[in-house]
């Protein structure tokens, strides 16, 4: 490096800053941007023997996507964590918005409402699901009792789908609040004020407002629940396999390295261009601010 | 008499046991301009939240126009608001943000373009209708929440604080600009404040408050003149309050022994006080002459010679510019401000600190206070 | 009037359909974790009816070698990892609040990296890193065994700590350095002095999600376990994918439990650093 280090507000030495830089950089580069680096190389790569792989360049590994097994599974992975975010903010917005505006105690309260599932170690809710929904769960026994009849529900998409919600609410609730908890609440008043009633002020001046807080609920919501392995593996079915399932499988038993590289890279791809659009939009209204002050 | 446009009828409001407003009752005259005085956390705000809707009562009833308004939800209410932080919606730009309300009544385009037009001529803004907020200065904000609120025709037009996040000089200019804007719409304006000046600048009518509790509502000049008790003589302005005895009380005068002076206090007004209660007796800065010891005692009114002179000895003074503030001590302990004009830019060199001086003042200065 | 004290307008968490939208969330939330708890003192193999209260499974856990020592080893991997996350976490919060240096954007965007990359990618990578570049010998005695785990779970734990350290340091009020060198404090002491009590409840923070999340993670380890270092989560793994037995849902409940009072610990000690901040 050939500009020295600077402190902001041009104090502190470099001899501090190496001795607080030098660790976390050879940490990152060595545990995480090698093992990342070389993933990366073998999705270019082809199987030679069981653990030999030659880095050829080639694009077959991110070609065989496109073959309709995987393309499905692809397309349903989408579309199941799309309806999972859609679902979440259905269900946490109007929590969200109890949250913003309980009392201070009320507010402790239903943060940690949501906040310790979400602490709760991700096997233990998914196995605690399972218990409900298996046959001779409660909801069976339940549905049962009312006359509808024993309903398979363990092992289907829409145990998946159940499954992805209950564990991608937190995700979705927390920057919705802190969203909601930012704005103005005098916009609501003035809402109000001039004429408008409460649903009308919600969808004109509520949403509108928080609409970067929801965008970045969806990302949050979205980017983890595209590539579950365990929720789907333990309370899907054989149709209900997504990405992360067909990645581990090229790992664990398939033994197609470069295969499963190639797919963990595109899921990999896709987190970073959703991550970069946000970023671009998040600087261009800081930007659009500046210029304005 | 016509029903006045405000009327609130022994209006209570409590959050948890806190009482923000304590039995208030209130008259406000449609087209006036009435201004709701006090130090933050008098309850001023409540109040005006309250005539907004954006607070329930909780005991009492509150009139507009004559009709009980209570239990009326905020957006049902002929009513608007400039609020303090403007409020002005970032998402929409100003033209926007002036038609929002017209656009929820369903004003028909036509009629809504034109009444947009007119509300921003109002305010100066025809040029900035297709600004967003971001883009516009703190006092353009206010201006697109004046316009906003106008532009519906409300019967009243509250205002909370509305200068206080401008600088001074936005803030003075911004005072007359409201002032000629009430008068050009007729429309009621109440204007919550908690500084005086603004408030005895623009209002018709004032209402001072401390404590959730009305003290006094008055005319500007009334409340500076003849206040009520010693919370607003003290709040509005500077005044110099004297603890004494009613020592005479008739119908057309009184005397008052007040602590620390030489001389009783003569007033040519009546108290109606019982005889020999504490009282205390306000008198403001300009309103009392000094003149140098060196000269001869000034003589006091004919009908009690020795009152309303004392002696005492300067300790500071302050130049203002206009006027020299000064402080005096007299020989019994009692302390005064004393205002004079500097009136010739060739005046003497201001009386310096140790002077020995005599104070005075006419029987029509001081205000006797009874709590 | 009623007697109840009046709704407001802006009262929405008053109002009665909000309360029952939030009453049926918490609801879907709890009730399954609720009746996992309840069963793992049921008095019945099969888990399906109450047939009486017994403490059998939690004894009948704590005699399974195999688990106690997948229990021993998640704790050991937790707590190293916390160790050297907050460390670490707290050192990168540091550099890139005080410091300008060419590629600052490039580090803070890497370091964010792993708190966003999926988390099965990080898995596999890990997996092929200890596989073929950098092979973890098999046969270390232990703790060492565990190496390779614990250095994947410092790599996605730091990158939080970081990011909650960075939001505290934010508030620091940098006259309060500027005072401490002014009084004779080098830059490292007044660092230590100064800043380090003011960032203590972050750390706090930080130290318990770097200590949840290890504990917690099922992924990432899964790929990176070898046959004979088998954590708590992937223990359970392996007798969850089968059926649903009382033994899980007590080995469940004691993770839980854990994960409660981790949560208690955490705000009684920040609520009395904050307190003690605000004197």
């Amino acid at each position: 490096m050939s500009d020295a280090p600077t402190a902001l507000g041009g104090r502190g030495g470099s001899r501090t800053f190496w001795l607080t830089f030098s660790a976390p950089l050879v940490w990152i580069v060595a545990f995480f941007v090698i093992p990342l680096s070389v993933i990366w190389a073998y999705s270019f790569g082809r199987t030679l023997g069981l653990t030999e792989i030659a880095i050829t360049g080639t694009l077959d590994n991110y070609a065989r996507v496109a073959e309709p097994v995987y393309l499905l599974i692809f397309v349903k992975s989408v579309w199941f964590a799309a309806l999972t975010t859609a679902i979440c903010l259905l269900v946490g917005f109007p929590y969200a918005l109890a949250m913003t505006f309980a009392s201070a105690r009320g507010k402790i309260w239903l943060l940690l409402g949501i906040m310790l599932p979400f602490w709760t170690n991700l096997l233990v809710r998914t196995y605690a699901l399972m218990a409900v929904m298996r046959n001779e769960g409660y909801i069976n026994d339940a549905l049962e009792a009312v006359g509808i009849g024993r309903v398979e529900m363990l092992h289907t998409n829409f145990a998946v789908i159940v499954g992805l919600v209950y564990v991608h609410l937190p995700f979705i609730v927390l920057p919705l609040y802190s969203a909601l908890d930012r704005m103005d609440r005098s916009l609501i008043e003035a809402s109000l004020d001039l004429g408008a009633g409460h649903i009308s002020t919600l969808f004109r001046v509520v949403i509108p407002i928080v609409k970067p807080g929801i965008y970045s609920a969806i990302l949050l919501g979205f980017i983890p629940a595209l590539g579950s392995y365990l929720t789907p593996d333990l309370l899907g079915g054989p149709d209900s396999q997504m990405i992360a399932s067909v990645i581990e499988r090229q790992f664990k038993r398939a033994n197609d390295w470069p295969f499963g590289a190639a797919l963990s890279f595109i899921l990999m791809y896709l987190t970073l261009i959703l991550m970069v659009a946000m970023a671009i939009r998040d600087r261009r209204q800081a930007r659009a601010q500046e210029q304005a002050a | 008499m016509s029903e006045p446009m405000i009327r609130f009828e022994n209006v209570t409001k409590r959050f948890g046991s806190f009482i923000a407003v304590d039995n208030v009752s209130l008259e406000v005259e449609a087209g006036e301009f009435f201004t709701l005085l006090g130090p933050s956390g008098c309850g001023k705000t409540t109040l005006l939240r309250m005539l907004a809707g954006l607070e329930t009562p909780s005991e009492g009833r509150i009139l507009i126009d004559g009709v009980d308004v209570t239990g009326v939800a905020p957006n049902k209410r002929p009513i608007n608001m400039v609020f303090q932080s403007y409020a002005v919606f970032p998402h929409l730009n100003v033209a926007d943000n002036v038609a929002y309300g017209l656009k929820i009544d369903r004003v028909p385009a036509q009629e809504r373009a034109t009444r947009v037009q007119d509300a921003l001529r109002l305010v100066k803004l025809e040029d900035f209708a297709h600004r967003m907020p971001d883009q516009l200065s703190g006092g353009q904000r206010q201006r697109v929440a004046l316009a906003r609120a106008l532009v519906k025709r409300p019967k009243v037009l509250l205002l909370d604080e509305p200068l206080s996040a401008l600088d001074a000089k936005l803030r003075d200019a911004m005072r007359a600009e409201l002032a000629a804007i009430q008068q050009e719409v007729g429309v009621t304006f109440v204007m919550v404040t908690h500084d005086q000046d603004e408030a005895l600048a623009m209002a018709s009518r004032c209402a001072l408050m401390n404590r959730g509790t009305l003290q006094q509502v008055a005319t500007p000049s009334d409340l500076y003149e003849y206040p009520a008790n010693r919370f607003v003589a003290d709040f509005i302005g500077t005044i110099n309050l004297l603890e004494g005895t009613l020592s005479t009380d008739e119908p057309d005068h009184a005397a008052v022994q007040a602590e620390g002076l030489d001389a009783p206090i003569f007033v040519n007004h009546g108290v109606t006080g019982a005889p020999d209660s504490r009282v205390w007796v306000g008198i403001r800065p300009e309103k009392l002459a000094m003149v140098p010891a060196t000269q001869p005692r000034p003589e006091g009114p004919a009908a009690l010679p020795p009152a309303n002179v004392t002696q005492g000895t300067i300790i500071r003074s302050a130049y203002l510019g206009s006027v020299t503030l000064y402080d005096v001590e007299t020989q019994g302990g009692a302390t005064f401000k004393v205002a004079r004009p500097n009136g010739e830019r060739m005046a003497d060199p201001a009386l310096p600190a140790g002077e020995s001086v005599y104070l005075s003042w006419e029987p029509t200065a001081p205000v006797v206070l009874l709590t | 009037m009623s007697k109840k004290s009046e709704i407001g307008p802006l009262d929405y968490a008053r109002r009665l359909p909000l309360q029952l939208w939030v009453g049926v969330v918490l609801a879907f939330m709890y009730l399954p974790l609720i009746s996992l708890v309840a069963f793992s003192f049921n008095d019945s193999r099969r888990t399906i009816h109450w047939e009486g209260f017994t403490t059998d499974w939690f004894v009948k856990l704590a005699g399974d070698d195999s688990l106690i020592e997948a229990f021993v080893n998640s704790l050991t991997i937790a707590l190293i990892a916390t160790i050297f996350s907050v460390v670490l976490g707290t050192l990168t919060a540091i550099v890139l609040w005080r410091f300008r240096f060419p590629g600052r954007g490039l580090f803070d965007g890497v370091i964010t990296l792993p708190i966003v990359v999926p988390e099965i990618c990080m898995g596999v990578a890990m997996l092929v890193f200890f596989g073929s570049v950098f092979p973890w010998p098999r046969d270390l005695p232990w703790p060492f065994d565990l190496g390779a785990i614990i250095i994947s779970h410092i790599t996605f734990c730091f990158p939080f700590v970081c990011v909650v350290v960075r939001a505290r340091l934010a508030s620091f009020n940098r006259e309060m350095e500027e005072a401490a060198r002014d009084l004779g404090a080098s830059e490292v002491r007044a660092l230590w002095d100064v800043l380090l009590p003011h960032v203590r409840p972050a750390l706090i923070s930080g130290a318990l999600l770097a200590f949840t999340m290890s504990l917690d993670d099922f992924v990432i380890t899964f790929f990176t376990a070898g046959p004979n270092t088998v954590t708590f989560p992937v223990k359970i793994y392996s007798m969850v994918r089968f059926s649903v037995t009382p033994e899980v849902n007590a080995a469940s409940s004691v993770l839980m439990l854990i994960t409660v009072l981790l949560t208690v610990i955490g705000i009684r000690l920040q609520g009395k650093d904050v307190a003690s901040l605000e004197g």
